[in-house]
């Protein structure tokens, strides 16, 4: 990996849960989970449906309280969050351009940046409800990062963004992070894509069941029983054909995915 | 122009500036059956003032603000559908309401005036009340619209970023219980919804974004009170009513196929 940062592990986190168990109708969500996020460090949250990757991220971010641990960050931490699910009714009238000031006032400069950098500079002035799924979550991508956050919580930030579109989104998270120095926590499950610019990968069931830099996770025994081996193979394709060109053109980017999947695998 | 129906006037445009704004937040939240239960319980705090020989307003909104706290909290830990607690708060507040002015042998208590407003009987002390009491509404609105705003949209998010969401959420709840104090002589403890509701629904059409819609939701409800009240003068109607149904003349025509710059959504 081509990630020049100095070592994440170092820093201080900007935000960490410790221990953190979370109890929902009188079951364990998630329990004896550790979890912290860097300055520059991406870490990926994998793992199945109901395996408590939101209820993580939500308690991270001081969403919820836990019932068992603690959940740390740094006092007026500037964080940029997308979540998972975000329904706007038709009886509330939002542009776009109004969708990026929801939180906090942004110069139209600096929303029109951030607009392009996700590939939809030309909808500001249109109405939240007319945009289609994956131009929605470009949108909210774009309120995350216009906010110059140093945390950026992504809740599967590519849901409705067609194939093409969610490389470039990936590869655009990955800028970001680069450029702005954010600690970046990404909850996937097309990870095969993702992996290739994540620092750390923890893989959630309830518990962390494997955590470590994408590739010494994919070889996991714990990794290959959860998502099986074609993905670690998969994953090997994408990190290899990464080297080359990064960047500047989001949209529509191809990273000519032409290598057989088997290749690196068998 | 007789003074009454100036003060009237006066009165009633006082509430529908403040009852626009806060009525779209009605309508972005779904609390259209909380606004009822609000106002039902205004009945409760004409007694309680009556009792206690408070002003009216103040009786008014410690009962629906009393009603309120309640339902936020209870908003946390569902046991019941909220439609069900709402129901239950909203019509028996309203029938000991009603029981307790009937037992006030010594006080004569104009029960029809407060259900449906007595507009015609507003007096420049009233007019200070609506007005003041409506500046410090907008004021506390306009402190609080971001947080509120953003909260409405998801409170998840709001509250990820800093904001303070459910502080705002509590705050505009008293703000309900003080409209609901202001607007009872304008149209009656039985019709303050519709005031805070059908301005800001005939406004959705026209409105691109939500501080647009709360402006025009305010001139909406004026333009109900003035043409109810001219309606109520001329052809002799109770005029909380008329107030409401220039409202829902204002919704109809709001509805109709014409080209605007409508932001329709959906397309």
């Amino acid at each position: 990996m081509e990630i020049t940062l100095p070592s994440p592990s170092a820093a201080e986190p900007l935000a960490a849960v410790e221990n953190l168990g979370v109890r929902l109708g009188g079951r364990w969500i998630v329990r004896h989970v550790d979890l912290a996020v860097r300055p520059g460090e991406i870490v990926t949250v994998i793992g199945p449906n109901g395996g408590g990757k939101t209820t993580t991220a939500k308690a991270l971010l001081g969403l919820i309280s836990p019932a068992e641990g603690r959940s740390v960050h740094r006092p007026g931490l500037r964080v940029g969050y997308v979540p998972q699910k975000l329904a706007i009714d038709w009886t509330l009238p939002m542009t776009v351009g109004r969708l990026m000031q929801l939180t906090g006032r942004h110069p139209r400069a600096a929303i029109d940046a951030a607009l392009g950098e996700v590939g939809i500079p030309h909808l500001a002035g249109t109405p939240i409800q007319a945009l289609s799924g994956g131009e929605f979550q470009r949108a909210l991508l774009a309120r995350a990062i216009v906010r110059r956050p140093e945390l950026l919580v992504l809740d599967e930030p590519v849901q409705g963004v067609d194939f093409a579109g969610e490389l470039a989104l990936y590869e655009l998270i990955g800028t970001i992070r680069d450029r702005l120095g954010c600690g970046v926590l990404l909850i996937s499950h097309d990870l095969h894509i993702v992996m290739a610019r994540t620092d750390t990968v923890v893989c959630l069931e309830g518990g962390v069941s494997c955590r470590g830099a994408p590739h010494a996770v994919t070889e996991s025994p714990q990794y290959q029983r959860l998502f099986g081996p074609r993905a670690a193979a998969a994953l090997a394709v994408y990190a290899h054909e990464h080297h080359h060109d990064h960047g500047q053109d989001h949209h529509g980017h191809d990273h000519g995915h032409d290598h057989d999947a088997e290749h690196h695998h068998g | 122009m007789d003074e009454f129906f100036v003060r009237a006037l006066l009165g009633g445009i006082g509430v529908a500036l403040v009852a626009g704004p806060l009525g779209c937040f009605v309508l972005w939240r779904r609390l259209a059956y909380f606004g009822d239960t609000l106002s039902h319980a205004a009945l409760l705090g004409v007694t309680l003032a009556l009792l206690l020989e408070i002003h009216i307003v103040l009786g008014v909104f410690v009962a629906a603000a009393l009603v309120a706290i309640p339902l936020v909290l209870l908003g946390r830990r569902p046991i019941l559908a909220s439609d069900t607690i709402l129901g239950i708060l909203s019509h028996s507040t309203l029938a000991i309401g009603i029981i307790v002015v009937a037992l006030m042998a010594t006080v004569q208590v104009d029960l029809i005036g407060y259900l449906f407003g007595d507009i015609l009987a507003v007096s420049w002390t009233d007019i200070a009340v609506i007005w003041g009491g409506g500046a410090l509404v907008v004021a506390v609105l306009a402190v609080i619209w971001r947080p509120l705003f953003a909260g409405t949209v998801n409170a998840e998010l709001a509250a990820a970023e800093g904001l303070r969401p459910e502080i705002a959420r509590i705050v505009f709840t008293m703000l309900m219980a003080a409209v609901v104090a202001i607007a009872l002589k304008i149209v009656g403890a039985m019709l303050i919804t519709a005031l805070l509701i059908i301005p800001a629904a005939a406004a959705r059409r026209f409105a691109r974004g939500p501080e647009a819609m709360a402006f025009l939701a305010a001139a909406f409800g004026v333009a109900a009170v003035v043409l109810g009240l001219h309606g109520s003068l001329w052809f002799d109607t109770p005029s909380g009513p008329s107030i409401v149904v220039g409202a829902l003349a204002l919704f109809v025509v709001s509805l109709l196929p014409f080209r605007g710059r409508a932001a329709e959504g959906r397309s």
